[in-house]
């Protein structure tokens, strides 16, 4: 079952911490954005495989919009 | 001739000779300072010019401070009218975006909760001794804003000015050290992890951003008309940056006229730093106070933020009372993280900040509500 990694909030993609195929546990920074001149770390909701990363570097997101996938 | 040439040596040890301990003490002061400033990063836009205006004005017979001395003039000019406080109010006001208020009102109130530690800390210092009018400037270190602490302290205690900005100042760039102990006491670990979910921010139309600081304005300087000066000039800046009409006039504020008055107003405060009024126990007692005030606003916020937890069935994570102080954004950053720390799924940042905006203005009206009660009361 795949799960999406969302952004929790309105903000900037600062890094991306883990790639396509990479085994991630509950809790491991997957994505982390800048919001409000503060680095915040998105993390895994469950253990799994990332499947999918739906950004890149730079580019803005919205509270809510799916940034990766893991299965 | 030879006798003349001695002198004239002589003279270039003038300095040397008239050169004090407490001078000595206060040009310490003033690198240690620099060095908070540009080693450490707290707010080095300010510490920068205070130092160097601590160092300066302590360098024997150069009287920078003396009537017509360089320092004098901006300390005449921008803080015995309180002007520089005042001018700083326009950039914030251009500078901050009040939408996270309207996304949810409710927690606006945890600003007014920050506020506390004001008036607790103006009871505490009446009670140590200091003047009503002293306490009331050092109580409003609890702001943790430090053009409002400057406007106060000017005002009304002008002899504290310098203990009472360097309080407001470097506190406010400590609010990461202070508040965290105090929220991790306070606060269970369930409603440390107690999530809030995303903020859903409604969009805000264009004519309720347009009528917010008007009506801000109008209503708080109604109540506490002796705030006006703050408030008027908060809600100026804002409204420059939301009416969309004036971008020059915003752009000037937030950057031009913000930055040369904050180098003005940091080296004037520096210049009131001189050793025989800055060297005393009553700093001190300040710099302690103040530190009390920021630790009660914070213990009053979080206390807040618990009973509003109760009252929501377990909806509000009470950290984010600690965000009702006016240190903006430092203050609702804290909270993300403390909140991070307990929870990884956890992000409160966007909560914390309609807290912390209403602490912004809640500060300001508080100050304003303090005078105007001092003032019906017949004490200023």
């Amino acid at each position: 079952m795949a799960t999406s990694v969302t952004a929790p909030m309105v903000g900037k993609i600062l890094r991306i911490e883990a790639n396509p195929g990479q085994a991630v546990e509950e809790d491991d920074v997957v994505i982390v954005m800048e919001a409000m001149k503060m680095e915040i770390p998105v993390v895994a909701p469950a253990n799994g495989t990332v499947k999918a990363i739906h950004v890149e570097v730079g580019q803005s997101v919205e509270a809510g919009e799916d940034l990766a996938e893991i299965e | 001739m030879e006798s003349a040439i001695i002198s004239g040596a002589l003279g270039l040890l003038d300095g040397v000779s008239h050169l004090g301990l407490g001078q000595v003490v206060m040009m310490a002061i003033g690198a240690g300072l620099l060095y908070l400033g540009i080693r450490k990063g707290f707010e080095p836009l300010l510490l920068v010019p205070i130092g160097f205006g601590a160092i300066l004005v302590n360098i024997p017979q150069a009287e920078l401070m003396a009537e017509g001395g360089t320092l004098r003039f901006f300390y005449d000019f921008g803080i015995r009218t309180e002007i520089f406080p005042v001018l700083i109010f326009i950039g914030i006001g251009a500078m901050t975006d009040f939408g996270p208020l309207f996304s949810n009102p409710r927690i606006i109130m945890l600003g007014a909760a920050g506020q506390f530690g004001i008036f607790l800390t103006v009871l505490l210092a009446l009670a140590l001794g200091f003047s009503k009018l002293d306490a009331v400037a050092i109580g409003v270190i609890g702001a943790c804003d430090g053009p409002t602490s400057i406007y106060v302290s000017s005002r009304y205690a002008p002899h504290l000015l310098a203990a009472v900005s360097v309080a407001a100042y470097s506190y406010m760039s400590l609010v990461p050290l202070i508040q965290p102990p105090i929220m991790r006491a306070l606060t269970t670990a369930r409603e440390k992890q107690i999530v809030m979910g995303m903020v859903q921010q409604a969009p805000v139309s264009r004519t309720t951003r347009i009528l917010f600081p008007i009506i801000v304005t109008v209503v708080a300087s109604i109540i506490a008309p002796l705030g006006t000066p703050l408030i008027g000039m908060l809600m100026l800046g804002n409204l420059l940056r939301e009416c969309g009409v004036v971008e020059r006039l915003k752009l000037a504020s937030e950057n031009e006229i913000a930055n040369i008055v904050t180098l003005l107003l940091g080296l004037a405060i520096g210049g009131t730093m001189a050793a025989e009024q800055f060297l005393k126990v009553e700093t001190i007692m300040v710099l302690v106070l103040g530190l009390v005030a920021i630790g009660l606003d914070t213990v009053m916020g979080v206390l807040f933020g618990k009973g509003m937890c109760l009252l929501s069935g377990g909806k509000i994570n009470p950290l984010i009372g600690a965000a009702g102080i006016s240190a903006f954004p430092m203050s609702a950053r804290v909270v993300q993280n403390e909140g991070q720390r307990y929870n990884k799924k956890n992000h409160l940042l966007m909560h914390a900040m309609s807290a912390n905006a209403g602490g912004q203005i809640g500060s300001v009206i508080a100050a304003a509500i303090m005078l105007s009660v001092l003032r019906g009361m017949g004490i200023i």
